[in-house]
């Protein structure tokens, strides 16, 4: 058991220079957010009366979802399948999952017009309405992925609360209060775990549903009853590439070495997904002989090639063991997959949607693409923050205990 | 091992996938329920009758509270240089589309929300603040709105629009087929200002006679379709017209109800929540049986 891996804080300087370039796109992002809350979406989005949802929707949400789902698989095969060997990733990728959430939860906010009524969806129900179902998924996994993390906060505080000032008085308490809530969650975590995928599982497919009563405002390439299953499988697609970016991006940041035995090991269940995403793309596309639209050159079909190409070579570069153990191979496969579904949420969202009535289309302003990439970059600079203050990021340490995982209770 | 196990992973993925999407969709409940009664109200918008006089246009706005100007004013013809829409400032507008074989009848085309009988934007809202009234009116509710804007989104003939420069309280606007006035058994506001009778507000159902009627009697003046008597399942409002509906900027739609499709995923996901409730089973299932193995293999693949 020496030199075991153990999730332990990063000890690193907080500041480098990229963190200060992240730094200064996260303040012109809340610069323009300002500007929206206080002189409303019209002061700073592109949107009209004919595109009503911009890349607040498309990217922030809709992308935003798919790159969270590094969480619900990571957690699926590591808790629910019991791969021990891919533990060390759980946290990383449910850290990721919490930020993503969070950040969709507050894109949401931002783009609805009214977003001090953000709960209305808690008392005023509408089951036919997709969006519903979207937004009361969301809003209970974000709760569950709280839950998730609680585990995390209370390993790195219990013996170690240390409240400043007068407030010390109720160090005792505090840490009585974690260590029931330690044990309590220990015991009950398998229900969350487990609805936290089916979450996941049902709103990933329904943030597809979403465009399909667009009906013919969907441009054919797009417009499929299958979409809901689409994204599903693109999530799915999508989940491990993000957790391989992260731990190689996080590893090189921190100076350590990268895990790149446990990264192409989990880097083979990256191929099939997007092999069976690719051959539903292309198989709906033949069934609804919507390939007629490649057939001219347009924004349209361009936008359609590049993301079925965005498939295509991550799934053959996934399929080649050499890709697969060098680590630039996989930082590039996994990108490209990222790219490949950022750009079809994207494609799905704004590209897609061809409204009647007008002749310009929709580009983002300034504003809503500041907006977006201020979002990223606060997501980067919490993730740096609590890899440095929770026990997140496994590192080899000498004589570390493994954690007992966590388990179905009671009989047996 | 470790192969066997890839494949039972993959394997049981593909069923969640399977289970969670719902295909084949189950149609256990498959529509909105609907409130559509027999009795419902409507229009019959006479396109060749219209003299674009745009007098609903002033009566609607100061029906609505939205400043209206002066009724003289609105005889002003050089607005139909353009293609209008409705707006926040406007719930109704005319267009007019000059006729190139008959420069003397243009056709006059009044626009406002359909009224559909099965309405996207009641199945699509968040909230439910939309709401297809028994009299055939759609309406929208304020108390409820979060200002997501997926009813325009959803809508086929592109008719909510919102107050994008409100930060505070934006609404979205549309024609309520005068809700307010109907139920104290007034006419909605355009129809009983119009002067040429363009317009004919009655029962749904005796409209479409009335209109059939119409083009069987002069069989020369219309084109032999009413629009909005069967588009998107239906609409409360329809229309006649001399030439094709496309030409006027109708947008073609099939005869299915708009929300459709959606509403069958959505429920085949859901259906009675037994899709999740399977899946939750069966990941439970998984998560138990797995739960010892890797100890037993040492933790080695």
């Amino acid at each position: 058991m020496e030199h075991a891996l153990q999730p332990e804080p990063l000890k690193h300087k907080y500041f480098t220079p990229w963190v200060t370039v992240i730094f200064i796109i996260a303040l012109i992002g809340l610069t323009f957010l300002a500007v929206r809350y206080i002189f409303g979406l019209g002061a700073v989005t592109n949107l009209n009366q004919f595109f009503p949802w911009g890349i607040w929707i498309g990217l922030d949400v809709g992308a935003g979802v798919a790159l969270a789902a590094g969480g619900f698989t990571t957690a699926a095969l590591g808790h629910i399948w019991h791969r021990d060997k891919y533990e060390v990733l759980v946290r990383p990728a449910l850290l990721t999952a919490l930020l993503g959430y969070t950040f969709v939860a507050l894109s949401v906010t931002t783009d609805i017009g009214r977003w001090y009524y953000v709960w209305h969806p808690l008392i005023y129900w509408n089951g036919n309405s997709v969006l519903f179902e979207v937004g009361i998924c969301v809003m209970f996994y974000l709760g569950v992925l709280y839950i998730e993390f609680l585990p995390i906060v209370s390993e790195r505080f219990i013996g170690r609360v240390n409240l400043p000032g007068i407030l010390s008085i109720f160090n005792k308490l505090l840490d009585k209060v974690l260590r029931i809530l330690d044990r309590t969650l220990n015991k009950f975590m398998f229900v969350f775990i487990i609805a936290g995928v089916v979450l996941s599982c049902l709103h990933q497919s329904s943030v597809g549903t979403l465009m399909v009563i667009a009906g013919e405002k969907m441009h054919p390439l797009w417009q499929t009853p299958v979409l809901p299953l689409m994204f599903l499988l693109s999530a799915f697609a999508v989940g491990f590439p993000m957790v391989i970016m992260e731990s190689l991006s996080a590893s090189k940041s921190f100076g350590m070495k990268p895990e790149t035995e446990v990264l192409t090991s989990l880097s083979r269940f990256v191929a099939p997904f997007l092999g069976i995403y690719l051959a539903f793309k292309i198989g709906d596309m033949f069934i609804r002989e919507s390939f007629v639209y490649l057939t001219e050159l347009n924004l349209v079909s361009i936008m359609f090639a590049i993301e079925i190409l965005l498939i295509a070579i991550p799934l053959r570069m996934f399929l080649s063991p050499s890709v697969r153990q060098s680590t630039a191979g996989l930082y590039t496969a996994s990108m490209l997959v990222i790219f490949g579904v950022v750009c079809n949420r994207f494609n799905n969202f704004v590209i897609a949607y061809n409204p009647p009535y007008t002749d310009t289309a929709y580009f983002p302003s300034i504003g809503e693409i500041s907006v977006t990439l201020g979002f990223v970059a606060i997501e980067i600079l919490l993730y740096r923050l609590f890899v440095m203050i929770f026990p997140i990021i496994s590192q080899p340490v000498k004589g570390a205990v493994r954690r007992t995982k966590y388990a179905i209770k009671g009989a047996l | 091992m470790g192969e066997i196990n890839r494949r039972n992973f993959l394997k049981s993925m593909g069923v969640a996938g399977a289970t969670v999407t719902g295909i084949p969709a189950n149609k256990l409940f498959a529509q909105s329920k609907s409130n559509l009664s027999e009795d419902r109200m409507g229009v019959l918008v006479d396109t060749t009758v219209c003299i674009g006089c745009r007098r609903c246009e002033w009566a609607c706005k100061t029906a609505h509270d939205i400043p209206a100007g002066n009724l003289e004013d609105y005889s002003d013809e050089s607005v139909f240089e353009k293609m209008r829409r409705p707006d926040n400032d406007a719930y109704t507008v005319v267009n007019r589309y000059e006729n190139p074989g008959n420069p003397r009848s243009p056709s006059n085309v009044k626009v406002q929300c359909m009224h559909c009988d099965h309405p996207a934007c009641v199945s699509a809202c968040i909230v439910g603040a939309f709401e297809k009234k028994e009299n055939g009116a759609v309406v929208w509710d304020t108390g409820k709105c979060i200002g997501c804007r997926y009813c325009m989104v959803a809508c086929p003939f592109q008719v909510p629009t919102f107050d994008y420069h409100k930060a505070i309280q934006p609404d979205i606007h549309k024609c309520d087929f005068c809700f307010e006035r109907t139920k104290e058994g007034l006419l909605p506001a355009c129809i009983e200002i119009c002067p040429v009778e363009a317009l004919t507000y009655g029962r749904r159902r005796n409209l479409i006679e009335l209109a059939e009627k119409r083009m069987k009697l002069y069989p020369n003046r219309y084109v032999d379709k009413i629009y909005g008597f069967t588009e998107v399942g239906g609409t409360s409002w329809m229309y006649l017209a001399s030439r094709d509906f496309a030409e006027l900027d109708f947008p073609k739609l099939g005869e299915k109800p708009a929300p459709g499709v959606s509403e069958s995923i959505q429920h085949g996901i859901f259906a009675y929540f037994v899709p999740p409730i399977a899946l939750y089973a069966l990941l439970g299932g998984i998560m138990w049986i797995t739960k010892n193995k890797d100890s037993k293999r040492g933790g080695n693949e």
